[in-house]
């Protein structure tokens, strides 16, 4: 198991240090002068010329990324020259709104997911069956803001149950946080469970064909631990892979959800950072997205070690 | 060979996915030919009037005919979705095919670029260079292209590692074919048709990125329309006019199942275990 | 005499295919007593696994079941899906012929022994724990303690079917059907999995029908040899009195397709020429007649029957015995 780790983590080093890279050129290549757009029209000449030198951005630039890298490992991402705001107040600030999204999100979505796709292939090629994966495939073309959209005039127009938008803190109404969560929730929810349902689905059915699965019915045990021990956990590979891609990426925050319906996460950070061309702040939260997908996908991984332990032995 | 019961409704979902393609695509390529309003000009007297003989479905909270607006956004969803992923299959195809036959360093290189680029989130990237190199349709179609490519290379990579172990192209090798003619004559056919199934499948999800960025007013430039500004600027008004956002998530909805429809019938062609089972 | 453990009667198996209806047990009659071991012996395709699959009642969903199953008195086609389970463990059990997909990957030694005897027998974790480690001590484990701790990949090929084997063993059933246990396993391992199971089934007074292609394993193994060929049974007698005096012309050459050790170097094996008969078109003939060496046209023309002409306690299906 440690070698199967070393060997990972081998591989994490370079992708890491190539996402910062690419995450430093965006910022740096996007046409704008920073001096330029910080100083504002009355700028002057000398004043951008003097600007950009105490901001080293006169530098070449392969110097330039290796001064913000050094930061980087020192853990200063730098600080909004708008607001003042450092990036890792900020990214502190969004996150734990964008990490309950993402957690009651996917937990849903699995909620759903996971018995639909037992029932599927148990009674695989039935009526139930059919509709199921039928209704899993169209909803595979209803992107998410539809599914706002359509939500928020149920519960919130229609209904008048849920608030459209919004965002309460938890400390200050506990359970308007939670109201104020559930619409986005179910939003991405939506657009997770028949991805996760079609994985899951597919997986089990092949597994059910399995030799161990006959040997199970053979030994006389429960049906219902012959699907949940027997069937599931062999199944639950492509699954775990794919929860974990949809975390990664939800790490950066759901960022249509969260404009929609107003929450303040990552991902309403992002856009802010774009509108305002704060440069500094996008680079930061980039880099921190993309640093979370690679950790994210190297913790998948381990989690296939966990799981299946022909991977453990032997061949890693 | 397909089950009885599972044969005849595939081909009929089938048949309708091509026939409401072909009217999309048609009412856009001869928007202008077509007897419509234009779909930019305002009646202020008839803001979200409901349907009559001159405005078939209505007008918009402008007071913009709605069917005109409809028609005339095909064709920015439908260029925009078909041209973008030209880019991704062919910069990705071409590297996959290349990293999957010669392995070695090429390939470690590709996979790891590929791992690179698939760690960055795509709308983001998508945002601020629309943002920072201003609205245009080129511009979505140039951006929603290259995030493409990482997709692509690892279909391609995949399918052409399946083939080069296969007997036709070892044969081909051992009779001392170049590798320009063993990619061109032997793998290009083969992976034609998995990357053809990919790129209706990336078609479907350019159409939904074209909507999200439109939706959030970023993506092609107002007036001209677009589904996914439709979309949007009917949220305004989902409690006096909800079809003036539901009736553009219709459209775009249908035309984006239609694609994944024939996307994945074809990919069921090329998939070696039989659907049937 | 009490009624036998298992009588099979009139037993057939039908699986629809996209080239029709295929019938791969065909009018299948046995009977095992208690205590008694039955050989079923022929080529792969030849129906012996649909009808090893068909008294586990573990057929494909699709697959269509004739005939009568009666095991202690009961038709097991016939028992609801509780009924059955708790029958199965206690009384009927199954070593399966590939150990190396038989077992859960994902799943410990140790759990997938455990939980048989933790369900049926209602052993509380820790006995069945120590029981699992006996009963791995009982099929030849070194190390028992440790191996309930390992999972699959961890073991070898022989010790994966003895897993299979306890774990078979583990609610002493009455019934043991072994379908090809040795089939996949390396030739030196293959005596000790069978001599292991002939022990445990002369030790336990259990029954059990071995299942195999090949004619030598049963030789000496088995009490009754039933010789399957296209989905019903062509031969079957006393094993003695059908090695001494063989009639069907098909089990001659199964005889004679094993190698002999005794024979000079390089001498070719007699292969049985041809092909076993598309089992979705039947003959209207005997259905070895195609590949026959002794053919004659009445062959041809109609089924042989399943019979003892000579009361001899020796049943053939064949005009023309040798």
């Amino acid at each position: 198991m440690a070698r199967f780790v070393g060997r990972r983590l081998l591989y994490l080093l370079p992708v890491l240090l190539a996402v910062t890279l690419l995450t430093f050129l965006i910022a740096a290549l996007l046409p704008g002068d920073l001096a330029y757009t910080m100083l504002g029209d009355q700028a002057t000449p000398e004043k951008i010329a003097a600007l950009r030198a105490t901001m080293g951005l006169d530098l070449p630039i392969w110097q330039r990324y290796l001064h913000w890298l050094g930061g980087v490992l020192q853990g200063d991402f730098g600080r909004s020259f708008r607001t003042g705001e450092t990036v890792l107040s900020a990214v502190a600030d969004r996150m734990p709104v964008s990490l309950e999204l993402m957690v009651a999100a996917e937990v849903l979505g699995l909620v759903i997911g996971i018995p639909l796709a037992i029932l599927c292939a148990v009674k695989q090629g039935s009526a139930i069956d059919r509709f199921l994966t039928g209704l899993a495939f169209a909803k595979l073309s209803l992107p998410s803001f539809m599914v706002a959209i359509l939500l928020i005039y149920l519960f919130a127009v229609q209904l008048n149950w849920l608030p459209a938008t919004g965002y309460v803190p938890f400390t200050e109404d506990p359970l308007g946080n939670l109201r104020s969560f559930l619409l986005p929730a179910m939003t991405l929810a939506f657009a997770e469970w028949p991805v996760l349902m079609r994985v899951l689905r597919s997986d089990m059915i092949a597994t059910l064909q399995e030799d161990y699965i006959a040997m199970a019915k053979a030994k006389g045990l429960k049906p219902a631990r012959i699907l949940l021990v027997h069937a599931l956990k062999p199944s639950s590979l492509t699954l775990v892979t794919v929860t974990g891609i949809n975390i990664g990426r939800l790490i950066g925050g759901a960022l249509i959800v969260e404009t929609i319906f107003a929450l303040p996460g990552l991902g309403r950070l992002l856009v802010a950072a774009i509108y305002s061309r704060d440069f500094i702040i996008l680079q930061g939260v980039v880099l921190f997205v993309a640093v979370g997908f690679v950790i994210v996908n190297f913790i998948v991984d381990m989690l296939y070690a966990v799981l299946d332990p022909r991977i453990r032995h032997g061949r890693a | 060979m397909a089950a009885p019961r599972g044969g005849r409704r595939p081909g009929a979902v089938l048949a309708c996915a091509l026939v409401w393609l072909a009217l999309i695509g048609c009412a856009a390529i001869f928007a202008n030919l077509l007897p419509l309003p234009s779909p930019t000009e305002m009646d202020l007297l008839g803001k979200r009037a409901l349907p009559d003989a001159q405005h078939w479905l209505g007008n918009d909270q402008l007071g913009r005919d709605m069917l005109s607006r409809l028609i005339h956004g095909a064709r920015i969803s439908l260029s925009v979705g078909l041209l973008a992923p030209v880019i991704g299959v062919t910069v990705g195809g071409a590297l996959g095919m290349l990293a999957g036959y010669f392995r070695g360093p090429l390939e470690t290189l590709t996979v790891g670029g590929v791992d690179v680029l698939l760690a960055f989130p795509p709308l983001v990237f998508a945002l601020a260079v629309t943002t920072y190199l201003g609205q245009s349709v080129l511009n979505l179609i140039l951006v929603i292209g290259i995030l493409g490519i990482p997709a692509f290379t690892r279909v391609a990579r995949a399918v052409t590692l399946s083939l080069t172990e296969r007997e036709f192209v070892v044969a081909a090798r051992a009779l001392g074919a170049t590798h320009s003619r063993i990619l061109l004559r032997e793998i290009l056919p083969n992976v034609a048709l998995p990357l053809t199934a990919f790129f209706l499948l990336g078609v479907a999800v350019t159409i939904v990125v074209e909507g999200a960025l439109s939706f959030l007013g970023l993506g092609v430039p107002p007036p001209a329309p677009s589904w996914g500004s439709m979309i949007g600027e009917g949220r305004e008004s989902l409690d006096l006019a909800p079809w003036l956002a539901f009736l553009p998530a219709v459209v775009m909805f249908m035309t984006v199942l239609a694609f994944n429809v024939v996307g994945d019938s074809l990919r069921a062609l090329t998939d070696p275990r039989p659907g049937a089972l | 005499m009490s009624a036998p453990l298992l009588s099979i009667e009139g037993v057939s198996v039908e699986l629809p295919t996209p080239r029709g209806l295929l019938r791969a047990v065909d009018r299948v009659d046995l009977t095992l007593e208690a205590g008694r071991t039955l050989g079923v012996v022929g080529e792969s395709g030849c129906g012996k696994t649909m009808l090893s699959r068909a008294i586990l009642q573990l057929l494909p969903k699709r697959a269509k079941l004739d005939g009568r199953v009666m095991f202690g008195g009961r038709d097991l086609a016939g028992l609801s899906r509780e009924a059955l389970r708790r029958l199965r463990g206690p009384e009927l059990a199954v070593v399966f012929q590939d150990p190396m997909t038989s077992l859960n990957p994902v799943l410990t030694i140790g759990t997938q022994i455990v939980e048989t005897l933790q369900v049926h027998l209602g052993m509380s974790g820790i006995a069945a724990t120590k029981r699992g480690a006996e009963l791995l001590a009982a099929v030849g484990i070194p190390a028992p303690e440790q191996r309930l701790r390992q999972y699959p990949s961890q073991l070898s090929g022989g010790m994966r079917q003895r897993v299979a084997i306890a774990i078979a063993l583990s609610c002493e059933p009455k019934l043991l059907i072994a379908d090809e246990p040795t089939t996949a396993l390396d030739v030196t391992v293959q005596a000790q999995i069978l001599d292991l199971l002939a022990r445990e089934q002369q030790r336990r007074h259990m029954a059990m029908i071995l299942i195999t292609h090949d004619l030598g394993v049963v030789a000496g193994r088995t009490d009754e040899v039933a010789v399957m060929y296209a989905g019903r049974v062509v031969e079957r007698a006393p094993t003695p009195r059908l090695f001494a005096h063989m009639r069907m012309p098909y089990t001659e050459a199964l005889l004679a397709a094993i190698p002999r050790l005794d024979s000079a170097p390089h001498t070719p094996l007699p292969a049985i020429g041809g092909r076993p008969p598309d089992p979705t078109r039947p003959l209207p003939g005997c259905s070895f007649a195609p590949r026959c060496r002794y053919v004659e046209d009445d062959c041809r023309a109609a089924k042989p029957p399943l019979a003892d002409p000579e009361r001899a306690g020796s049943l053939y299906a064949c005009w023309h015995p040798r």
